[in-house]
Formats: structure tokens, C-alpha cells, sequence
């Protein structure tokens, strides 16, 4: 019978069934960082534990740092205690630590792949939601809490149920000045926050086909938005290209090996899935959030949809969300103003995201009344980012260019937005809270997008300014 | 394994928090995460929107000391931070009735010995009715016959079987149970093309 990477890869992976009846499923690569690991390493030195394969695990420093001075000691007493905390139990228990000394250090979920620690046909976790990034390469990974990060270091394991399989198929081709933003925000809306629940993702179809790794990594980082465990897309000629010659993938003969190792386990044609759900890509235009929660959305020439037209038990969190946006049912979102506008994180802070804000901060200015960052994903992509000058271009145009790290995303560190403000953003989450104010509002969109409407000062359409 | 570890059976007063999809930024907002430890969680837990809304039913006084809380759908969705149920564990929470649950968040649960359990919309929108209107009465949560009882009416409540297993027998606690593994652990990991360097 016809097998699927999920398939594949756990049954490698599989130590043996648990009397509970889930998997004793080993994992191939931690990944961890500093904000959901200090309990997780205090545990372990209460139960007199060593880290079962210390080889296997790499660490960064990522949602508490400044992106503005980075100098130690930082000037929150608590991020310095964090970063102390980090810097100790990488020492004490001999991990390999990326911090910005090596230029390494990044976002967890960019520099993993970026260093080519994340291959195909790996099982990867990581305390940190949007582990599920690293399913671009045809790995199978998953965000866990801090006690599941004890058991990890402990035991290389974690007890884990097979979740079922979706193969999520985007068909035929995207338009101009649509991105792989767009197509993940279109699969939440379509499948909704909760539709996942209880599955993987396979996505297929001839538009992730095409997408580069950049762009597949996007896609599989919000598979956790849509209530998926995990997403994935099998291993190519993208991903083997894109891999050949990063620092940890296999070198020279190896990697030649590898290649045949990685092929084999994408699923095979004719395997079965649970579920398959298509999508039209030519029906996707640039989205834009407009609620408390992912789904929340609509493409930028449509209107706010109204509670009235959701189902009953939907409605109480369509008004609140209209209440704590402060938008009406009906209103077009183009033209709604911002106040802030962010790009960056484990979404969208790579080089081609940058790339892509840098081609529309050409066509203009910041608007007056907005305050801009671009924040890197890792050193590594300011590095390159700067070497094509993508770094002036932005500052030129009034951007602020900042160091690597989660910055507004979730806002631990000192990018916040303050009161009610309303925030144009390249990240992933539009959470009431999320980006630092309890009362903040943001809208999700492409990197092109927030670029745009950075400029315009409001939501625009970056189709009519890419023209 | 004690006894002590089972979790067979959770009786106590219930608090409902109506509406779906309440996030784990919602249930502990980001700027908590900074402490290196989960003690303080528990005076946390919802700050926000306890802040924003006077009424929430953790600001309650008739709801303090409640132990089961009752929940819409996808509750604790989004974020991984075990930061979210050590804060509602750390307020006394012992047991979660829902529609449905985000899995990070059910697993991270699981793991501190709180159940997770799964009811229609139609029964939870009656718990929660039910336990507003007689907050001093007990919920009993009875994991292993998967329901829950409330004065005379009793509901389905499921748990997935793994999980279920995992409370019923004390065994939630996973770090040992892993460790009995013992040198199957490198044996798997040693038969992985990856890990032998190709």
C-alpha cells in the first residue's frame, strides 16, 4: 500500500507503543530558546538528569532580546535574568548555543533551516507553537510546552498520538502580488481555526510545488493557526537544492546519499489521506485580518463580513472582535489607517520577505503618523540583507532597520504597540494582547502589504502599487 | 505509581468562561513569560481580560475556590506556553469541560495531571448556563467513565484514549515512562540515516 511522509517518518521514528497507547516517538532535533526552557532545565536538575543526546540539541536567543541595543547587560532586568538563565544551562549541560557572538543567532524557526540543522524525514520539537515551520522540508515537527521540552532533554522522546492526515491541495497559480502569506490566511479562512484539530497537514498541489523553500516555510509556520499539529511538504528538487552546501546539512558523498534518503520518504502516489481539501489559487487575492483570530479575514478588496451572516454559536466572537478592532460589519478593510507597521518574524522576517517590502518601500515614504520596522529573522539574513543594501532602501524610505529577534510579534521585548494603536503586520498572531498592548489591534497581511501600507498610511492594495 | 497520581475522578465547584477560541495569550499575556519560574502564573491567569471586563468570571468572588472550569470551543488555541495552564492550574483549576481544546494546550495539561474533557456545544452551553446559576454546587468529572455530573443530569465528556489512559493509571507524568524505554532509545535513534551522518 501506498505510504505518506507522516507514515514514513513515524514509524522510523517510533521507540515503541506506551501502555497508554501512544507513540514513544524519538525526536531527531531539539530546538529550543530562552523564555520556555528555564523550568524545563530547573526540572532536570531536581531529577538529577543529563541531556539524553546533547548533540542533538541547538539553542538561540530570540523572543526576549532588544532588536534596538543589543548590549549586555540588556537594559530589562528581566530579559538579562532570561538571557543569564539561557547562557547557564547551555553551559552546564554542554549545548551548542547560537547567540549573536557566532551570527548565527536568530529566530528559531528561521535559522534552523537556514543552517541546514532541518532536513527531510526528521522528527523536530521545540517549545515554541510554530515548530511546524520546519515541515517545509518534509519534517515532521511540533511546537510542545516546557515540561515536554524536560522530557525531550531527558529522554530524546515525546509521547505523542498519530495525528490523522489532510492533504490541503492549492491548485493551479497565484496572481501577481499574491504571496504564500496570502494562500496560508486563505486556507485558515477557508478551513477555519479550529479545522485542524486532530491533524497534519500535507499541503500539495502545484502552487506549493512551485513556491521556493522560502515561501513553503511560511505556508507550514501557520499551519498551528489553523489548529493543525503540524504541516509539511514533501522533499523536491526545492528542498535538496535549497539544502546543498548550509553549515549542518551533509556534505560531498553524504549528501548525495541523503538525497536518496530524502526522496524516499515523501509520500508515495496513491497513498490515501483522511481528508483532501482543495483550493483555487487563482481565487486568492492579498488578505488581510481583520478579527481577534487568524480566520478573520478577507481579501483586501472585500468587505468586513457581518455577525449576522455566521452561524449561532460564532456570532458572540465575530461582535466581539468587531468591538476590540473598533470596525463595523461592512466597512471596506482597504483604507482602514494604521498606526504601526511591522516586518519580521518566524513568518515572514527571511531575506525574500525582506526583499519583496524593500521593492514597494521604493515607491515611497512612510506616512507621517506611522511608525515602520523591519526586523530581520536571524543575522544571518541582515547580514545578506544588507550586503544588496535592502538596509538603505528601507531607511531611505523612513523604516527603522533593527537587529534579529521575535520583537513585535508577541512583544517581550521593547517593541510594543502602545494603547489602541492599530498595527499593519508581517507576523502571525492577531490576538487580542499579542503585540505588547492589552488593547493593541492588529491586522495580518503579507510583507508586501505592511510595506504598503506603511506609505499609504492605511490598508492598501499592493497590486496597484507593484503596477 | 501512587495513587497519589491518579486522576480518576475531579469533584469541585465549576466556573464557566463563555466564547470560543480564547487563546493562550488571553489566558496568560506574553509579558508574564519573562519569569524564569511558573510560581507566580496563577495570579495571572486571564489578567487582561479580568482588567477589561470587571465581570469575567475570574474576578468573581462567588467563583473563587472553583476547580472546574467550563469552556467553548478551540479553548487555548495558539501559543505553546505551558505558562497558560500552570496559570489556571496555579488559580485551582483540577479539570477543563469543553467543546474543544487546542492540542499543544490539551498536551501540556495532560502533562500537570489536568484533564481535558470533550462535550456537544449543546451540553456545555447547559453547564455553563447551570453552574452561573448555582455556583456553590459541585461538577464531578469522572475521567475514566468519560462524563460529567452536575445535580441530577449527567453529560458525555470525552478524553482521548491515550490521554485517558494516562490519567486513569497515573502515568501522565511522562518523563519516567519514557525513560523505561531505556536503550531502545538509542537503538532507534541509531538505525536513522540522519543521525548515523548518512
Amino acid at each position: 500500500m501506498a505510504r505518506t511522509l507522516l507514515d514514513k517518518v513515524w514509524e522510523a521514528h517510533t521507540v515503541r507503543t506506551l501502555p497508554s497507547g501512544q507513540t514513544q516517538l524519538l525526536i531527531g532535533l531539539h530546538l529550543i530558546h530562552e523564555v520556555t526552557t528555564p523550568q524545563a532545565f530547573q526540572m532536570l536538575k531536581e531529577l538529577k538528569l543529563k541531556v539524553r543526546m546533547p548533540e542533538r540539541t541547538f539553542g538561540t536567543l530570540d523572543h526576549i532580546i532588544p532588536t534596538a541595543d543589543q548590549t549586555r547587560p540588556y537594559a530589562d532586568p528581566e530579559a538579562e535574568e532570561m538571557a543569564a538563565h539561557m547562557y547557564r544551562n547551555m553551559k552546564d549541560f554542554n549545548l551548542q548555543l547560537f547567540d549573536m557572538s557566532t551570527g548565527k543567532q536568530g529566530i528559531v524557526h528561521v535559522i534552523g533551516p537556514e543552517l541546514g540543522l532541518t532536513q527531510p524525514g526528521m522528527t523536530i520539537a521545540c517549545g515554541d507553537s510554530h515548530t511546524s515551520t520546519h515541515g517545509a522540508v518534509g519534517a515532521i515537527a511540533f511546537g510542545i510546552g516546557t515540561t515536554q521540552v524536560r522530557d525531550v532533554l531527558a529522554t530524546q522522546c515525546l509521547a505523542m498520538a498519530k495525528p490523522k492526515l489532510r492533504q490541503v491541495r492549492v491548485e493551479s497559480a497565484l496572481a501577481r502580488g499574491v504571496y504564500a502569506k496570502d494562500v496560508i490566511l486563505t486556507i485558515i479562512n477557508r478551513l477555519g481555526v479550529k479545522g485542524g484539530v486532530g491533524y497534519a497537514y500535507e499541503y500539495a498541489g502545484p502552487v506549493i510545488e512551485r513556491m521556493t523553500m522560502e515561501e513553503r516555510l511560511t505556508v507550514c509556520n501557520m499551519s498551528i493557526e489553523g489548529g493543525a499539529r503540524c504541516g509539511y511538504v514533501n522533499p523536491d528538487q526545492t528542498t535538496i537544492d535549497y539544502l546543498r552546501g548550509k553549515p549542518y546539512a551533509p556534505a560531498r558523498e553524504a549528501f548525495d546519499r541523503a538525497t536518496t534518503w530524502w526522496k524516499s520518504i515523501a509520500t508515495e502516489p496513491g497513498a490515501s489521506f483522511d481528508d483532501v481539501k482543495k483550493i483555487d489559487g487563482v481565487s486568492i487575492e492579498p488578505v488581510v485580518t481583520w478579527g481577534i483570530n487568524p480566520e478573520m479575514s478577507v481579501g483586501v478588496s472585500q468587505r468586513i463580513p457581518s455577525p449576522d451572516a455566521q452561524p449561532e454559536p460564532e456570532r458572540p466572537t465575530f461582535r466581539e472582535a468587531l468591538a476590540h478592532m473598533g470596525f463595523a460589519a461592512g466597512q471596506p478593510i482597504k483604507g482602514a489607517r494604521i498606526d504601526v507597521a511591522f516586518v519580521g518574524s518566524c513568518t515572514n522576517g527571511r531575506l525574500s520577505d525582506l526583499r519583496v517590502a524593500a521593492e514597494v518601500a521604493k515607491k515611497g515614504k512612510v506616512a507621517k503618523h506611522v511608525r515602520a520596522l523591519i526586523v530581520p529573522g536571524s543575522q544571518q539574513v541582515a547580514k545578506a540583507a544588507e550586503a544588496e543594501g535592502l538596509h538603505e532602501i528601507f531607511q531611505a524610505a523612513g523604516f527603522q532597520w533593527r537587529k534579529a529577534g521575535c520583537s513585535m510579534c508577541l512583544g517581550m521585548n521593547d517593541d510594543k504597540l502602545q494603547g489602541r494603536e492599530m498595527s499593519a503586520s508581517s507576523s502571525n498572531r492577531n490576538f487580542i494582547g499579542r503585540q505588547g498592548s492589552p488593547t493593541g489591534r492588529t491586522l495580518l497581511m503579507s510583507p508586501a502589504m505592511v510595506a504598503a501600507a506603511a506609505i499609504a498610511g492605511e490598508i492598501a492594495d499592493v497590486r496597484e502599487i507593484l503596477r | 505509581m501512587s495513587t497519589d497520581f491518579k486522576r480518576r475522578q475531579i469533584t469541585g465547584r465549576g466556573i464557566p468562561v463563555p466564547g470560543n477560541d480564547i487563546d493562550t495569550d488571553r489566558i496568560i499575556p506574553a509579558r508574564f513569560l519573562k519569569a524564569v519560574t511558573f510560581e507566580t502564573m496563577g495570579e495571572h491567569a486571564f489578567e487582561d481580560a479580568r482588567k477589561q471586563n470587571p465581570e469575567h468570571p475570574f474576578n468573581s468572588k462567588v467563583f473563587q475556590g472553583a476547580s472546574v472550569l467550563v469552556v467553548g470551543q478551540n479553548f487555548g488555541c495558539g501559543s505553546s506556553r505551558e505558562h497558560a495552564p500552570q496559570a489556571l492550574m496555579r488559580w485551582g483549576i483540577r479539570a477543563i469541560v469543553g467543546g474543544s481544546f487546542g492540542e499543544i494546550f490539551a498536551g501540556n495539561c495532560v502533562i500537570l495531571g489536568i484533564p481535558c474533557l470533550r462535550a456537544s456545544q449543546e451540553d456545555i452551553e447547559w453547564l455553563q448556563k447551570a453552574v452561573a446559576r448555582s455556583p456553590q454546587q459541585a461538577v464531578s468529572v469522572d475521567v475514566e467513565k468519560q462524563e460529567v455530573r452536575f445535580g441530577d443530569r449527567v453529560i458525555k465528556a470525552s478524553v482521548p484514549d491515550g490521554p485517558r489512559n494516562q490519567l486513569v493509571n497515573g502515568t501522565w507524568d511522562s518523563t519516567a515512562v519514557l525513560l523505561e524505554a531505556g536503550a531502545a532509545i538509542e537503538a532507534t535513534a541509531g538505525r536513522l540515516p540522519y543521525v548515523k551522518g548518512f
